[in-house]
C-alpha cells in the first residue's frame, strides 16, 4: 500500500522562472526505506517539501498533479495535517528547534495532536531514548551543539510515532560516528517498527546499505528508480558522481557488480581471492566492548596507526620554518570545560593538514585560535603572516547589496566569480557563495600565510567538493598552509596530506593522511576499509585491486573467478 | 539573560505558580507605600533571587536600575513644587522655572523609584527562574494565535543572537578586518535583519510540520501531579495578593509625602514588611525535590 504517492507533480516556487519538480510520478510503500540521491539543487530538498505538505501551502508558488500522504491529498490538507501522518526534518538544525527546553521540543508535536498528558511523558520518553538524548531533556536548547541539536530535532520529528519519517539531509552537522550512529537508528526504526523512511543524502555511502530503494534526481526529474544496486549500475554510467566510493573502485577496476557497501565490497574482493583484510589486521584496533551505547568512547575510536601517527611536541626548527604555530595552547571557558588542553602544532608553508575529530573536540576551537578570533588561556598562536579563515556558513560573510562590493575584481577573478559581479550575494547558488566568501576571506593586499576552513564540504555534493580541493590544492602550490577541519574522510583524503586527529581538545593522532584515515574505524575512507588501508581513494585503490588481482592471476592462470 | 533550569524550589514549580508569585510579589512593590515596607520587598526580591540561584542575573539588573531610581527621583523633585519642607531654593532654573527642592518631592520620587526597581527585580526573576515553554503551552489553551506569535518571537531572539555573533566573527575574518565601530555595527545589524525573514519563515514552517496549526485544545492540565513547590508558590502568591489587598483597603502601613510626610505609624509598617517577608520567601526554604 503506497503511504506517499506523487502523480504528475511539477511545483515552481513563487516568482521562479523555472519548475523545481518536473512532472514528477513515484510511490512509496509502507516500510520502504527510500534514499533520495541528486547534485545539489536537483529537486531533492523540493520533493520532501511536497510530501510534508509545505508546497505549496508554506511556500506559495504553483502546483500541478497531486500529492497523497497517508491518504491525505496536500492540495486540501496543509503541512500540519499531513505532520498527524509526516514526521519531518529539515536541513537547518538551528531553526528546526523552536522551544527553549529539550523536554518542551520532543512534546510540542504531541501537544499539537492533542495527545494526552499520559501520551505526551510517555512519547518523549521513548523518543529520547531512542535517540539517546534522555540525559539531555532538561537542557535548554540554545545551549547544545550542531550535532545535539539535529538529534533533539529528530527526537521532535519522531515524537508522534509517525507512520513516514521525511528526512533532508540529517547527517550533515554530525561527525561521522553521531552519522552512522543516526543511519543505524533510522534503520532500526524502519525494521523494527515499520518506519517508512525518505532521506535526502549526499553521502550515499552510509545510507545506501539500509536502503531499499534509491531515487536518483536531477534538474528536478526522477531519473532512476532502482534497487541500490541496479542505481549505482545506473550511476556508473549516467551520472558518476553519485556513485559511492566503493562503487567508484569497482567502477575504475573495471568489475561489476557495483557494491552498495564495504560488506558487500569486501565479498566481493573475498570471492575473487583478494582478502585484504586478512592481510593487514594489526592496523585498526577495534573497539573491544561497546555495550549497549553505540556511541564509542574516546578510547575506541582512537586511532593504532603506530609511531608514524603519535602527535609529537613540533621541533624547534619546525616551529621556526612553520606558517602556523601552537604551542601548547589551552583554552578553558570561564565556569567551564577546557575546550582545548595544551595542543602542540606546527603547519609548514604550502602544507594541507586536515583537522578531524568527533563533535566538540575542539576542532572550531582551534581555528579560531589560528585566525586570532579567539585568544588562549594559556600558551601562544604564533603565524608568519595574515591567516584567513573561512567559518561553516558562508551566508555570514555577506554584508552588502553587491557581489563587486564584497570583494575586489582580483579576488572575484581568483575564484570565478568575475561574472557575477552585479548581482546580490544571496541569489547565488550555494557553490557560488562558498567562492565568494573564500574570495572575500583571501582578498587582500597580502597573501594569506595561512588558510583555514571549517566544515566547508556541509551539503556539498560531490562535484562541488573536488572542484573545491582543487581550489585548496591551488592555494597550497602558491605557498599557504591549509588547514581544513572536517568530518569528511573522504574530502581529508583527496585534500590534506596531513591530519590531526583531535578527541577532547587535544591531538590523539598526527601524521600522513595515508596513515590516519587508513587505521581506524570511523575516521577513515570508505576505500580505506575496503582495502584494509592500502589505499585511501578510489583510483588508488582499483590500481591496488587491478595489481594484486593481476598478480595473483598470473600465480594461479586459468582459475575462474565467482562473480558475488 | 535567559532561562536555565537551574536546581531551586522556584525552578522546580510550575510556571503558572512561579509566575503568580513573581507578579504577587510584582503587585506588592507597586502597592507598597512604606519606605520599610520598600524596604521588606527589597529584601524579599533579592533572597528570592539568591534562593533561586539566579542572585547574579538578578543582580545586574538591580546594579543597571539603581541609577535610574535615582534619577527619577531626583528629576521629581526638579519638577514637582508640592512639599512645605524647603531642602533648597535654586531660584530661577530654565526650563523648570522656579525651583524649590523638598524633602517630600525627594522622598516621593525615591518611593516611585524603589517601586520601579522592584517590579524590574521581580520581573527578572521571572524572566530566569519560570520556564518560558511552560508558559507558552499555558498560552496555547488561552489562544493559539498569540502563543505561535509568542513563539515565534521567543525563539527568534536567540536564533538571531546567535546569527549577530556568527556574522560579526565572520566580518572579523574579512581581509580588511571587517572595519570598526558603528560602521562595522552597522553592517552586521543589517545582514542580520536581512536575514531575520529568512529566520522567521524557517521557524514558521518547523512549527508547521510540528503540526501547530492543527493545534487541537486539550481537556484538562498538564497531567503532571502539583508538587509540594506548585502548591507553596502558588499559595505563597494568594496571600501576598491578600495581604496586598487587605492593606490597601485598610490603610495599613500608609505612606504620604504631600504636602508633608506623615505615615500610619512603623509598627504597621514593620509588621507588614514581616509578613510580606515571612510568606514570600517560605517556599524558598522546601529544598526536597529540587533536582529534576
Amino acid at each position: 500500500m503506497s503511504l506517499l504517492a506523487l502523480d504528475r507533480v511539477t511545483y515552481t516556487y513563487a516568482g521562479a522562472s523555472a519548475p523545481s519538480l518536473r512532472d514528477v510520478s513515484l510511490t512509496v510503500d509502507e516500510g520502504e526505506l527510500v534514499v533520495l540521491a541528486g547534485r545539489s539543487a536537483s529537486g531533492k530538498s523540493t520533493l520532501l517539501r511536497a510530501a510534508s505538505g509545505l508546497v505549496p501551502h508554506f511556500h506559495g508558488g504553483t502546483l500541478a498533479g497531486s500529492v497523497h500522504v497517508g491518504g491525505l491529498d496536500t492540495r486540501a490538507h496543509g503541512p500540519s495535517d499531513v505532520a498527524r501522518v509526516a514526521g519531518t526534518l529539515l536541513q537547518d538544525p538551528e531553526s528546526q528547534v523552536v522551544l527553549t527546553t529539550v523536554r518542551a521540543e520532543l512534546a510540542f508535536p504531541l501537544e499539537n495532536r492533542g495527545e494526552g498528558p499520559a501520551a505526551v511523558a510517555r512519547g518523549v520518553e521513548e523518543a529520547a531514548l531512542a535517540l539517546g538524548i534522555a540525559h539531555l531533556l532538561d537542557r535548554a536548547t540554545t545551549e547544545l551543539s550542531g550535532g545535539e541539536l539535529q538529534r533533539v530535532a529528530l527526537g521532535a520529528a519522531l515524537a508522534g510515532r509517525p507512520r513516514l519519517v521525511l528526512l533532508d539531509e540529517p547527517t550533515s552537522q554530525l561527525d561521522p560516528v553521531a552519522g552512522d550512529e543516526l543511519i543505524w537508528l533510522l534503520r532500526r526504526l524502519n525494521e523494527e517498527w515499520g518506519t517508512t523512511i525518505v532521506l535526502a543524502e549526499h553521502r550515499l555511502e552510509r545510507c545506501l546499505p539500509a536502503a531499499d530503494r534509491v531515487i536518483a534526481m536531477a534538474d528536478g526529474q526522477v531519473v532512476c528508480d532502482a534497487a541500490p544496486r541496479a542505481f549505482l549500475a545506473w550511476a556508473a554510467g549516467a551520472s558518476p558522481e553519485l556513485q559511492t566510493p566503493a562503487a567508484r573502485l569497482f567502477a575504475e577496476a573495471g568489475w561489476t557488480p557495483p557494491p552498495s557497501g564495504v560488506k558487500e565490497a569486501r565479498a566481493a574482493l573475498r570471492a575473487r581471492g583478494l582478502d585484504l583484510q586478512a592481510a593487514d589486521a594489526g592496523h585498526c584496533q577495534r573497539p573491544q566492548d561497546v555495550g549497549s551505547d553505540p556511541r564509542p568512547a574516546e578510547a575506541e575510536v582512537e586511532v593504532d596507526a603506530g609511531d608514524d601517527a603519535a602527535p609529537r611536541r613540533p621541533s624547534r626548527r619546525a616551529r621556526r620554518d612553520a606558517a602556523l604555530v601552537l604551542d601548547g595552547v589551552w583554552h578553558e571557558r570561564r565556569n567551564g570545560a577546557a575546550v582545548l588542553r595544551g595542543v602542540d602544532l606546527a603547519i609548514a608553508p604550502g602544507e594541507r593538514v586536515a583537522l578531524m575529530g568527533r563533535n566538540g573536540a575542539g576542532k572550531s576551537t582551534l581555528l579560531r585560535h589560528a585566525a586570532g578570533l579567539m585568544a588562549p588561556t594559556r600558551g601562544k598562536v604564533k603565524a608568519s603572516g595574515r591567516v584567513a579563515l573561512l567559518l561553516q556558513d558562508p551566508n555570514d560573510y555577506l554584508l552588502h547589496e553587491r557581489v563587486g562590493d564584497e570583494a575586489s575584481m582580483d579576488a572575484l577573478r581568483a575564484v570565478g566569480l568575475e561574472h557575477v559581479v552585479d548581482r546580490h550575494p544571496r541569489d547565488l547558488s550555494g557553490g557560488q557563495r562558498q567562492r565568494l566568501a573564500l574570495a572575500i576571506v583571501l582578498d587582500g593586499p597580502a597573501r594569506a600565510a595561512v588558510v583555514g576552513l571549517d566544515e566547508p564540504t556541509r551539503g556539498m555534493d560531490r562535484s562541488a567538493k573536488g572542484a573545491l580541493a582543487e581550489r585548496l590544492h591551488g592555494l597550497a602550490d602558491d605557498g599557504a598552509a591549509v588547514i581544513v577541519a572536517t568530518h569528511d574522510p573522504e574530502f581529508a583524503a583527496e585534500v590534506a596530506e596531513r591530519v590531526v586527529l583531535l578527541a577532547d581538545g587535544r591531538p590523539i593522532a598526527d601524521g600522513p593522511a595515508s596513515v590516519v584515515l587508513a587505521g581506524g574505524w570511523y575516521f577513515a575512507t570508505e576505500t580505506a576499509r575496503i582495502t584494509g588501508g592500502r589505499a585511501l581513494l578510489p583510483a588508488d585503490g582499483a590500481g591496488l585491486l587491478i595489481a594484486r588481482a593481476g598478480a595473483d592471476a598470473d600465480a594461479d592462470a586459468g582459475d575462474e573467478v565467482p562473480v558475488p | 539573560m535567559r532561562y536555565r533550569r537551574r536546581a531551586s524550589p522556584l525552578h522546580a514549580a510550575r510556571a503558572a505558580a512561579g509566575g503568580a508569585w513573581c507578579a504577587a510579589v510584582a503587585a506588592a512593590a507597586l502597592s507598597a507605600e512604606h519606605p520599610l515596607v520598600l524596604a521588606a520587598l527589597a529584601l524579599v526580591v533579592l533572597a528570592g533571587a539568591a534562593g533561586a540561584g539566579v542572585g547574579r542575573e538578578v543582580g545586574k539588573i538591580v546594579a543597571w536600575m539603581v541609577p535610574w531610581a535615582l534619577v527619577i527621583a531626583f528629576v521629581n523633585m526638579l519638577v514637582v513644587r508640592d512639599g512645605l519642607t524647603v531642602l533648597a531654593r535654586l531660584g530661577e532654573v530654565p526650563p523648570f522655572g522656579q525651583v524649590d527642592l523638598t524633602l517630600e518631592a525627594l522622598v516621593y520620587g525615591g518611593q516611585f523609584g524603589a517601586r520601579l526597581l522592584l517590579v524590574a527585580a521581580a520581573f527578572a526573576i521571572f524572566t530566569v527562574a519560570v520556564d518560558p515553554d511552560d508558559l507558552l503551552r499555558l498560552m496555547r489553551r488561552a489562544s493559539v494565535r498569540s502563543a505561535l506569535a509568542a513563539t515565534l518571537a521567543v525563539r527568534l531572539v536567540p536564533v538571531l543572537a546567535a546569527d549577530a555573533a556568527r556574522i560579526d566573527e565572520a566580518r572579523r575574518c574579512r581581509a580588511d578586518g571587517g572595519g570598526d565601530g558603528t560602521a562595522a555595527r552597522l553592517a552586521v545589524l543589517r545582514a542580520v535583519a536581512g536575514g531575520a525573514l529568512d529566520r522567521a519563515l524557517d521557524v514558521a514552517a518547523t512549527l508547521e510540520v510540528r503540526g501547530y496549526g492543527s493545534a487541537r485544545r486539550r481537556s484538562g492540565g498538564s497531567g503532571v501531579p502539583w508538587s509540594r513547590h506548585d502548591l507553596a508558590f502558588l499559595g505563597s502568591a494568594v496571600v501576598l495578593v491578600a495581604l496586598t489587598v487587605a492593606s490597601r483597603v485598610a490603610g495599613f502601613a500608609s505612606f504620604g509625602t504631600y504636602p508633608e510626610l506623615h505615615s500610619s505609624g512603623v509598627v504597621e509598617a514593620v509588621v507588614l514588611g514581616i509578613a510580606y517577608i515571612s510568606v514570600a520567601l517560605l517556599p524558598l526554604a522546601d529544598r526536597r525535590g529540587i533536582v529534576r
